[in-house]
């Protein structure tokens, strides 16, 4: 029906088609707040969850997070010792920065991948092999059942991973500060410039990220239609649209904390 | 004590299966293309599939990129009234490091995890033995075409992605912290290099290769319908995330 729409009125297609999305976004997003908030949940459901986006996550997220800090430390300690040779302030800054900005965004970005590919799959596939219609004539909503366990996983996770990301990236940062520009550990773990409001823009981050991958991906996930070739769309679009709304909500975030608390 | 063994021993044998498949399907496509096998209407085909369709996400990526780069370095900036440095900055970050990565993560995102998603439900739909039932050979029609897509598309829509990032970064700077078009231009003219765009875009070409050959991989190994055609995507854009970090780790120790 909605083809037949797009070829007849493509402006009135794209309107209907936007507005539809955006309104199903909505309803997801509000059932899975709402239902985060209630406690009827199947059993042990959450703690499967938790060992899915976070057990399974976590070398994944370590292995990355820590090339990032390598690759970041060397390229500032590069930089430095071209232009004023003193490298003492580079361990405090990159702990400050890790922590309000790399770590958490790049935890999410990893995540967006592998979590959020991961519930559009699995959810995906529940569509296109009719479990969902099956929840729904049981009376189960399939928001409530499938979504909420998988936001409330990712929400913890989220920030959890991020704190683990943080430490693999400084621990591996002062180990290549150490091995190729000889800055001692002692001087690279100096937490002195990290202040209340970078932890505080930290973990705000954490948490909208962790309530925007499932959401999104949870919305393609269910919109899938039509076969196996429907699922890896399906798969696709929540990779791009979770690491995208990742990559919007980093920038809004950082303008905000800039414009509010970080401005002195 | 043996079942820790055991999941270490299977982690490590399929680990080296995965690799060992790249790197063989790596060759076999080098091997074709010096051959000059390659499907002519299939390479256009997909670099319309590849790239055309790709330029909306990696433009508003890079602008986003561009903007939150401006605002990491703002903080600097401000506080040593350091606003001639924000185009070395802004211009170092996104051509080097940030540029690439992000618009590579993108690019697997959008491309890889799509590849890997048609060519799995061929698979599943037994289109690929269709093909070899024709006399059509699986490689020079399918995969040599997509690996040179996916190489050529990811060079230009790194080049229009870095100039979207800089021009975001100049009007954000502008926006959000009053720093005017003319300085932030002569800063990152006098201070970026010819030699900072070669690494980013060198670094960009060689990820969309791990892209290639990771969804590619992934995509002929499905097995068993919907499921595998999610898993199988799921995996790829793991590995490909996971290429894309530890390459760019080596390549920025080998390319100072």
């Amino acid at each position: 029906m909605t083809t037949q729409r797009a070829t007849s009125e493509p402006k009135t297609y794209l309107g209907h088609h936007a507005f539809d999305g955006a309104r199903e976004l909505g309803r997801i997003a509000a059932l899975t707040f709402l239902g985060a908030l209630r406690s009827r949940r199947p059993k042990g459901e959450l703690v499967r969850q938790l060992y899915q986006v976070g057990n399974r996550s976590l070398l994944f997220v370590l292995v990355t997070l820590g090339f990032t800090g390598m690759v970041l430390v060397f390229q500032s300690c590069l930089q430095l010792s071209r232009v004023t040779g003193d490298l003492s302030q580079v361990g405090g800054e990159f702990i400050k920065y890790l922590i309000h900005e790399f770590g958490p965004s790049l935890t999410a970005m990893m995540l967006a991948t592998r979590v959020g590919a991961g519930i559009a799959a699995e959810v995906g596939s529940m569509v296109v092999t009719e479990q969902v219609d099956a929840l729904r004539m049981c009376g189960v909503e399939p928001v409530e059942y499938l979504l909420v366990p998988r936001f409330l996983a990712t929400q913890v996770m989220t920030l959890t991973l991020a704190v683990f990301g943080v430490l693999s990236a400084v621990l591996m940062g002062a180990w290549t500060a150490h091995q190729t520009f000889h800055v001692p550990y002692s001087v690279f773990l100096d937490i002195s410039k990290v202040r209340s409001t970078d932890v505080l823009t930290g973990v705000i981050k954490a948490l909208a990220y962790g309530a925007a991958i499932p959401i999104v991906s949870g919305f393609c996930g269910l919109r899938t239609h039509g076969g196996s070739e429907g699922v890896g769309w399906a798969t696709t679009r929540a990779v791009v649209s979770s690491s995208f709304a990742v990559i919007v909500l980093d920038f809004l975030i950082s303008a905000l904390a800039l414009l509010t608390w970080q401005a002195h | 004590m043996t079942r820790a063994l055991l999941a270490l021993g299977t982690v490590v044998l399929s680990l080296c299966r995965e690799i060992g498949g790249m790197a063989l399907l790596g060759c076999y496509t080098l091997f074709e293309l010096i051959r000059g096998r390659c499907d002519g209407r299939e390479l256009v085909r997909n670099l319309y599939k590849m790239g055309v369709v790709s330029v909306p996400i990696v433009s508003l990526t890079a602008l986003f990129t561009g903007g939150t780069m401006v605002i990491q370095s703002g903080i600097f900036v401000q506080r040593f009234q350091a606003y001639g440095l924000l185009g070395w900055g802004t211009g170092y970050a996104v051509l080097r490091e940030v540029g690439p990565i992000l618009i590579g993560l993108m690019f697997s995102g959008r491309v890889g995890a799509n590849n890997a998603a048609d060519l799995g439900s061929m698979v599943v739909t037994e289109q690929v033995d269709g093909l070899r039932a024709l006399a059509i050979e699986p490689i020079p029609f399918l995969i040599v075409p997509r690996v040179l897509a996916m190489i050529l598309a990811m060079f230009c829509l790194l080049v229009l992605g870095d100039a979207v990032a800089i021009a975001g970064g100049m009007v954000f700077g502008k926006l959000l912290l009053g720093v005017d078009f003319a300085s932030f231009y002569a800063s990152f003219v006098d201070a970026i290099k010819l030699w900072d765009l070669t690494v980013g875009l060198l670094k960009g070409t060689f990820f969309a290769l791990m892209i290639a050959l990771t969804s590619c991989h992934y995509g002929l190994a499905v097995k068993g319908g919907a499921v595998g055609v999610g898993h199988a995507v799921n995996d790829a854009v793991v590995a490909a995330a996971l290429l894309i970090m530890v390459s760019d780790d080596i390549w920025t120790m080998v390319l100072r």
